[in-house]
């Protein structure tokens, strides 16, 4: 398969009142055709502004990315001009957000939401782009579609809204969607529905998918490589299975351990991460997950890159080796 | 049942919904349509359910911040829907709640000494200001937080310190009965164990009682005793934690079992989903017969025409279904 989207050592900062945060600090990932790829991680680990910087979508000027490239079908996003990238968010590159209400445009009916980009970016006459909106919200399973054109979103519940937003996302026949936590707002039931339905879609139709999501049995469930993330870094990729059956970083093993399962036992205590989420204005030098770590070290006061330990396996963790002994003992 | 700490018995609370200035009710919200439960002294009892399943309003007529429409409740043995409003308060602080957002819960203009010294001088627990102070300390350590979090203000907490306070001013009342709505589903998850692991603690070391209301069906198996699942107004089962867990009885709860996805992918690639059709309808207008007629898999005929009852259908196990 080919690499579809590479993004290579991004740094994302955010200028804040108490000073430059690094939102996104050198974190390099693909996805290849086809592929679904989980960012995981907890809030302001920098899963969202990732998204949001391949989108060139990043609030200016407070936000601005830095340095690294974008590169995706071979070409950088990060030197087109305004224009050209105006058809890569509208055509190439389809985006599903978290809560579907703010980015649905509540004064515009369902139909016009749809046909707007249709006509813009695929060059179709009105009644042609209206049958085309017609067959993507049957596609989502929203039933009666003649009729919801002429609704607005108000009418829509939240998981008929998010459907809608499937519907947007893939109806100029996009390579690359991007889902930023795309059930969270939803109820247990519904969220399933919505997943199965975006993973049905996604196979059906051949599109790359980057789920971002805190969830770790979303991601078991749906990707097919994951990236973890904290505090503005991958500290940890690879294939979903090898990542849950052996991981080589203690905050991936921290979060795996610390949620209880329902295919388990219960557990008479739970194994929460000690310490508090890090406060990006004020990194400790080093890895900045070093003050909740276990497995600290001296060295943990330098950064550690992430390096491979096996078949697209990567750590960045000074005692990756040590984990690996202990978890086996 | 006489030592039951809480007893609930068809409880009954409709929000009338307007018309508009003068035309009167439009229509009713049956938030809560006949909900029956018991709480025992140290048990905790999880509600579970989707959105608008009436868990939250439960709670609130459990707490006597909504006035039920109907039904009783029987809080260490007073009728809490008869008593005044002076004796309602003495009993009242024997029950408190966590509330899911501790960011909106707690006055931002307060510092947390403040905010945990206030409940105890208005009931006049300690009257002393030294000795409260004493207390606010003592509050503070039990919570896992430290002294010095007392001259801090909730912004300059991070979401765990401040449930961590919610906790504490739940706890300054010395109360018998918890209600914990969703006490952890705004916490990330490095941070929600750490949370249900302290109220674990604080349950033991004071025999704490609670009614642990949430969505997320893990969490809520892994803290209760006992669970009752909800769904538009009324309890569809209600068991033992592992009966309701390992031979759920009702489609509803197999479904919202079903839809956990389980972190491991080789657990999941072969696991059979039973995803739901349609959506929660209203509870404006709630559908005939069983509520869940309309989206149950194998509903028959009877399941549209006749409420199934909460029945037991094997001991302590409780489902509302005909074909339980």
């Amino acid at each position: 398969m080919a690499t579809l989207l590479d993004v290579r050592d991004l740094k994302t900062t955010f200028l804040t009142s108490s000073g430059v945060v690094r939102a996104v600090d050198g974190v390099s990932w693909d996805i290849e055709e086809g592929e679904t790829v989980a960012l995981v991680g907890e809030s302001g680990c920098g899963k969202s502004v990732s998204a949001l910087s391949v989108m060139r979508l990043v609030d200016e000027p407070a936000g601005r990315i830095e340095s690294g490239e974008i590169v995706y079908k071979g070409r950088d996003l990060l030197k087109l001009s305004e224009e050209q990238m105006r058809h890569v968010r509208g055509r190439e590159i389809g985006m599903i957000f978290q809560e579907p209400m703010t980015s649905l445009n509540p004064v515009l009916s369902i139909g016009r939401q749809l046909t707007e980009g249709l006509e813009i970016h695929m060059g179709m006459k009105p009644p042609e782009a209206r049958s085309r909106a017609v067959e993507m919200l049957a596609m989502v399973g929203i039933p009666d579609p003649e009729r919801r054109l002429g609704q607005y979103p108000h009418h829509f519940s939240g998981g008929m809204r998010q459907r809608m937003m499937i519907a947007m996302a893939l109806a100029c026949n996009p390579s690359l969607i991007l889902a930023d936590e795309p059930t969270t707002a939803l109820d247990v039931t519904i969220q399933a529905q919505i997943l199965e339905l975006m993973r049905d879609l996604a196979r059906r139709l051949g599109v790359a998918m980057l789920i971002i999501t805190h969830n770790l049995g979303v991601v078991a469930r749906y990707a097919d490589r994951v990236n973890v993330m904290y505090a503005g870094r991958i500290i940890e990729q690879a294939s979903a299975t090898e990542l849950y059956a052996n991981p080589r970083h203690p905050y991936t093993l921290g979060l795996l351990r610390s949620v209880p399962r329902l295919d388990e036992p219960r557990r008479a205590r739970l194994d929460p991460i000690e310490g508090q989420p890090p406060d990006l204005t004020r990194l400790p030098e080093g890895c900045a997950f070093a003050p909740r770590c276990a497995y600290r070290v001296e060295r943990c006061g330098e950064v550690p890159s992430l390096v491979a330990l096996g078949a697209g396996h990567r750590s960045a963790c000074w005692e990756a080796e040590r984990l690996v002994k202990e978890l086996a003992a | 049942m006489s030592q039951a700490l809480l007893e609930v018995q068809d409880l009954v609370k409709h929000f009338p919904v307007g018309g508009g200035l003068l035309k009167g009710a439009a229509g009713v919200v049956r938030a809560v349509e006949g909900v029956t439960f018991s709480i025992q002294r140290g048990e905790t009892l999880g509600l579970v359910g989707e959105s608008g399943c009436g868990k939250t309003t439960t709670g609130r007529c459990v707490l006597q911040l909504e006035q039920p429409t109907s039904g009783r409740i029987v809080f260490e043995g007073a009728e809490l829907t008869g008593l005044s409003q002076d004796k309602l308060r003495t009993v009242r602080r024997h029950m408190q709640v966590i509330f899911q957002d501790p960011y909106s819960s707690l006055n931002p203009r307060m510092t947390v000494g403040d905010i945990l010294a206030e409940p105890i001088k208005v009931h006049r627990i300690v009257s002393d200001p030294a000795k409260r102070q004493a207390r606010v300390r003592e509050l503070l350590e039990q919570v896992g937080l430290h002294a010095q979090h007392a001259r801090r203000y909730p912004h300059q907490l991070s979401g765990g310190q401040r449930q961590r306070v919610g906790v504490a001013r739940a706890l300054a009342m010395q109360p018998s009965l918890i209600v914990c709505d969703e006490p952890v589903s705004a916490l990330d998850v490095s941070i929600q164990a750490q949370i249900i692991n302290l109220l674990e603690e604080l349950q033991a070391r004071f025999g704490l009682t609670y009614l642990f209301i949430a969505h997320d069906l893990s969490v809520v198996r892994h803290i209760s005793d006992r669970v009752a699942v909800m769904y538009l107004g009324r309890i569809v089962e209600l068991a033992d934690r592992q009966s309701l867990y390992d031979e759920a009885l009702h489609p509803y709860t197999r479904a919202l079992l079903s839809a956990v996805p389980i972190p491991d992918p080789k657990l999941e690639a072969r696991r059979e989903r039973t995803v739901l059709r349609g959506e929660v309808p209203s509870p404006l207008n709630p559908p005939s017969g069983c509520v869940f007629h309309p989206r149950c898999p194998i509903a028959v005929d009877r399941c549209s025409a006749e409420i199934p009852a909460l029945r037991e259908i094997k001991p302590g196990h409780w489902a509302a279904c005909h074909l339980a």
